[in-house]
């Protein structure tokens, strides 16, 4: 929502942009680790998911409509982990819980209106460098419970059953490849998925306010529409908030189970 | 695009604070509510299905005190129904054993009295034929002059009466 002044020009990717806010200058060996705008939303959504957590923690026997909001959420990831995984997948319920729950919170919180009081809220899921680490953190989990369950046995994970020998050599690099290339597609899925919806709003309120701009002819033409347009992809985007903290915690859970029973 | 134009500048920082941010919601969050907020909904559950067992169970027991109840109360009516049996054929002898007493006590008054009757009438019949042979001792004498003795005209007296 940077509007240029007289120009009236909007950057859509203006919005994406990271600036520090303190310490620009903090060093640890040599890697600037200033506290940047990104830094303030990572912090403001595990603030906002910890005061919303602290209603599951009445614990009573006859829960309120928060305690049973949360109570239901952490349901829900029990009840994927236990569909996906098993009995076993009960032990990464607080990991998926975290992962969900966060990237969720991030994802709306950077979809608040925030901008009609001047504040830009920015949504660090839409940096590959944050989805980036996250599904590094699945993928090295998937591999330290492989390697530890199953040691070297691990990797019969790429030759699928039935394969007959000869195929072997071939299936077995694909299969690696296919594996190997999950922590990017992971990470990358999210990444996009958010940015694209912030661009595409970010494009449309330009319409909004450049038809305007231009005249009441082009404000009714193009900017009315536009408007319309906006609300529901609004809606729209609120939905994939939430289904790209779903995907990105099943499709976790999903690899976990790989390492936890192979197939 | 600022994640590319600024990834050598800003990527240290964003790893920091991610690991730093991440990791409090991991072990504060993820480690040390969600199991907590878990036990309460396992607890929830467990009472929930220990009310149920309980119910259950106190449903079974009445049940079984009422299969009790229903056999102890078919037993007492079996028990009364018995009684009064008993008490019915009990009845039924001594009414007729007193019934028998008394139409024995009838049957020999009854005896008596046909005894007494028959008594009677030979009685009678003995004085008639008494009164008979005097009165034809009698009208023999005044009618034919003849004297007769009371012994023939007692066998007479018989003789005719035999003849009706």
């Amino acid at each position: 929502m940077a509007v240029a002044g007289e120009t009236a020009k909007v950057d859509p990717m203006y919005q994406f942009t990271i600036q520090p806010l303190l310490g620009e200058n903090m060093d640890i060996a040599g890697y600037n680790i200033a506290f940047t705008n990104s830094a303030l939303w990572m912090m403001i959504t595990a603030v906002v998911l910890w005061i919303f957590m602290l209603g599951g923690m009445k614990r009573e026997l006859v829960p309120g409509r928060w305690q049973m909001t949360v109570e239901s959420f952490t349901g829900f990831i029990d009840d994927m982990l236990e569909a996906n995984v098993g009995k076993a997948g009960r032990k990464y319920v607080p990991y998926i819980f975290s992962l969900f729950m966060f990237i969720l919170f991030a994802n709306l919180l950077g979809l608040l209106p925030l901008g009609i009081v001047g504040v830009h809220p920015f949504t660090f899921t839409s940096h590959f460098t944050v989805t980036g680490v996250l599904a590094i953190i699945s993928f090295s989990i998937v591999l330290l419970v492989g390697f530890w369950k199953h040691g070297f046995h691990f990797f019969s994970l790429f030759v699928p059953h039935g394969t007959p020998l000869p195929m072997i050599p071939i299936i077995f690099p694909i299969e690696l490849i296919s594996f190997l290339v999950r922590p990017f597609s992971l990470g990358l899925r999210l990444f996009v998925a958010m940015m694209a919806g912030h661009v595409l709003l970010e494009v449309l309120s330009s319409f909004v306010i450049d038809g305007w701009n231009a005249g009441a002819g082009f404000g009714l033409l193009v900017g009315v529409p536009s408007f319309l347009l906006m609300i529901g992809i609004c809606a729209l985007e609120i939905l994939v908030a939430a289904i790209q903290a779903y995907v990105f915690a099943l499709l976790s859970s999903l690899y976990i189970n790989d390492a936890e029973n192979l197939h | 695009m600022p994640q590319i134009a600024q990834l050598a500048e800003t990527y240290a920082s964003q790893i920091f604070w991610l690991l730093l941010i991440f990791g409090f919601v991991y072990f504060v969050i993820g480690r040390g509510m969600v199991p907590r907020v878990m036990d309460t909904v396992g607890l929830r559950d467990k009472q929930i299905a220990d009310d149920l067992a309980a119910a259950q169970a106190a449903r079974d027991a009445s049940d079984e005190a009422e299969e009790a109840w229903r056999q102890r109360e078919n037993a007492n009516r079996e028990a009364a129904q018995a009684l009064v049996n008993e008490a019915k054929a009990k009845a039924q002898v001594s009414t007729e054993s007193k019934l028998a007493t008394v139409q024995s006590r009838i049957d020999a008054e009854l005896a008596d009295a046909e005894a007494r009757i028959d008594a009677s009438r030979a009685e009678a019949a003995a004085e008639i034929e008494t009164v008979a042979a005097e009165a034809a001792q009698d009208i023999s004498l005044r009618l034919a002059n003849i004297n007769v003795t009371k012994t023939e005209a007692r066998s007479a007296v018989k003789k005719a009466m035999a003849h009706g």
